[in-house]
């Protein structure tokens, strides 16, 4: 068996919910699949191909289990995008135990080049999931309101 | 939704009886063709409402109900505090007091028709739309909290409306029990200069014409005629109730199993009303309730600002302004006794019949107007609450039309650029910041919400008054 790290491709998607839409990242580790859903996320927002990665903002969070570390990063940094009025393209996550220390990187919203479809509201528990599908990847999901 | 998951009631009325945990039973209104348009999921979700503490009644779904987060959208449900009664942060939703106001100009259309091209641009201009747009305010930390204690009577305060204003909108614009220190520094910061922004999404701002009359009566006493000019506003709590909601959703996930309540979905987490996370919440709610009526009560003063710019005669007067995601306390009848509840709606609007002395007098004989926000191609109604809507819904109609189709689809679907110049075809001038964001709000992406009305109607929870099109919209 090679080593899943470079079989598995690490991406994103988005899937369907009724008014809202829900973000999935997939890679070989946790941490990559966290990566990618909060690249999901900008997708819900803007092409990310758009973004440039000019600044970093650092978040840190903390939960009792890894679904709802999940939700706190994503609500994370949609309180940063919103304040600071940013929007980010590339991700760093490093998670120990119950705590994660992320970083992300992006530029200053700029509605002529970006384009941004919606804000989101806030991260949700519907279809939440953080596991391993039948492949052994890592999968990171949940709804979006928007 | 396969109707005979449902027992039927009457043409417009469906039954789920209890069973399992259910408290009580679930009722539905909407036509056959309605509801099996809607998703199984708002079956188990009204189910699951069924199931909490101290529900009163029944669990209620309008005839626009679809898939939310524990609660359905539209969805309405009564708690006495009492029988263990809970406030749920779900149950509410995120955009805390999203709601709809309506104002009169004193046009008709001919006035409009003329200018529409300028008065699009200059709305655009002054209203700050989409994601990333600021307010013109930006507020210090006392100047937070007033606004979050005085709602639209603060705006007042710096100049934004006039008295009369107040009188024509929910609890005269600002909701008592409002605790800014219950509100967290990051809802705050969100907020701090979000003031008078529309925000993105399904919110809007539409210049609309009166197409129909459907009851002359109640028409009158709202000051609405054939071809007048009105403009609508649709949009709520911004940032500030985003954030309340994340936060206190994620604190009631945590402590519902230390209330011993048994939830069958996370997202329906709850806490006693008699508690101290649930008297948080409602400090913190009330508070978001007082943001979103500032922040509307902001735009119709920049609104009436773009409208002096380009049709100087127009004169714009408040016609209602609902809320439709919030829980507010109110009195009700059941079982022969009028109890104190607390009523939540979520994508539901306060609908009280004729006489209700919460209505301002000049509205009282009618009833409360009940507005209906449509899509940018299709129609927008205006509604009066009826006296019958009290035992069928605790006064409750429904809030708009409904997605009938996610976002992504519609994207696929639909080009924004393309929607735009078809909507000019028809005489509809959109103004966005996205061509995307207006192709994920293509009216083809909702459900018709003239049977949406029409079910609310003959389900007894509201009457037509009138129909209105738009001819201007902003779309955030």
């Amino acid at each position: 068996m090679g080593d899943l790290t470079q079989e598995c491709a690490s991406r994103w998607e988005h899937f369907a919910h009724g008014a809202d839409i829900g973000v999935r990242g997939i890679g070989a580790t946790k941490e990559i699949a966290f990566e990618q859903a909060a690249l999901s996320l900008t997708a819900v927002v803007t092409d990310p191909a758009r973004v440039v990665a000019r600044r970093k903002v650092d978040v840190q969070c903390e939960a009792e289990n890894r679904e709802t570390l999940l939700v706190d990063w994503l609500n994370a940094l949609i309180y940063e995008m919103a304040v600071r009025r940013m929007i980010f393209r590339r991700f760093e996550v490093h998670i120990e135990g119950d705590r994660l220390q992320g970083s992300a990187w992006g530029e200053d919203i700029d509605v002529a080049r970006h384009e941004p479809a919606v804000e989101v509201k806030g991260a949700t528990y519907t279809s939440l999931r953080v596991g391993r599908n039948e492949a052994g990847e890592w999968i990171a999901q949940c709804v979006v309101d928007v | 939704m396969e109707t005979t998951l449902l027992t039927r009631v009457s043409e417009f009325e469906w039954r789920i009886e209890p069973h399992d945990k259910m408290r009580v039973p679930a009722v539905l209104y909407a036509s056959e063709n309605l509801i099996r348009d809607m998703d199984t999921k708002v079956y188990e979700q009204i189910v699951n409402v069924a199931t909490l503490p101290g529900i009163q009644k029944a669990a209620y779904a309008m005839p626009d109900a679809h898939w939310g987060y524990g609660f359905p959208i539209g969805g309405v449900a009564a708690f006495d505090p009492e029988q263990g009664g809970v406030v749920s942060a779900g149950g509410v939703g995120f955009d805390i007091s999203c709601g709809v106001r309506t104002l009169l100009t004193g046009l008709k259309s001919g006035d409009v028709t003329i200018v529409k091209q300028t008065l699009a641009d200059a709305l655009y201009r002054h209203i700050p739309a989409g994601v990333g747009s600021r307010g013109l305010l930006d507020l210090t930390d006392s100047q937070l909290d007033e606004m979050l204690e005085g709602g639209a009577q603060w705006a007042l305060s710096i100049g934004c409306g006039v008295e009369a204003d107040l009188d024509r909108i929910e609890e005269r614009g600002r909701m008592a029990g409002a605790q800014p220190a219950a509100v967290s520094d990051f809802a705050k910061n969100r907020q701090r200069r979000e003031m008078g922004t529309l925000g993105s999404g399904n919110h809007y701002l539409e210049v609309q014409r009166v197409v129909s009359i459907f009851d002359e009566l109640s028409a009158q006493a709202f000051g609405i005629h054939l071809d007048d000019i009105v403009v609508s506003i649709h949009c709520g709590s911004r940032g500030l109730g985003h954030q309340i909601g994340t936060e206190f959703l994620r604190d009631m996930v945590t402590e519902t199993a230390h209330y011993g309540i048994d939830l069958p979905d996370r997202e329906l987490a709850c806490a006693p009303i008699e508690s101290p996370l649930g008297e948080r919440y409602l400090g913190a709610m009330r508070s978001a309730i007082n943001c979103a009526l500032a922040n509307r009560q902001i735009i119709t003063h920049l609104v009436r600002r773009a409208f002096a710019e380009v049709i100087p005669k127009a004169e714009l007067s408040v016609l209602y302004d609902v809320s439709h995601n919030t829980c507010k306390v109110e009195e009700h009848e059941v079982d022969g006794h009028i109890k104190r509840l607390f009523i939540h709606r979520k994508g539901a609007t306060r609908a009280f019949g004729p006489n209700h002395p919460a209505i301002p007098e000049a509205l009282r004989p009618v009833g409360q107007p009940v507005l209906i926000g449509g899509t940018m191609g299709t129609a927008s109604y205006i509604l009066v609450g009826t006296a019958e809507s009290e035992k069928r819904s605790f006064s409750s109609s429904c809030h708009g039309a409904g997605r009938q189709m996610s976002r992504h689809q519609a994207t696929k679907l639909w080009r924004g650029r393309q929607l735009i110049d078809d909507l000019a075809g028809q005489g509809i001038l959109i103004r966005s910041p996205s061509s995307r964001g207006v192709a994920e709000e293509a009216p083809g992406a909702y459900k018709d919400v003239r049977a949406v009305v029409e079910a609310a109607e003959k389900a007894g929870l509201s009457r037509r008054v009138a129909r209105l099109e738009p001819m201007v919209c902003i779309k955030g």
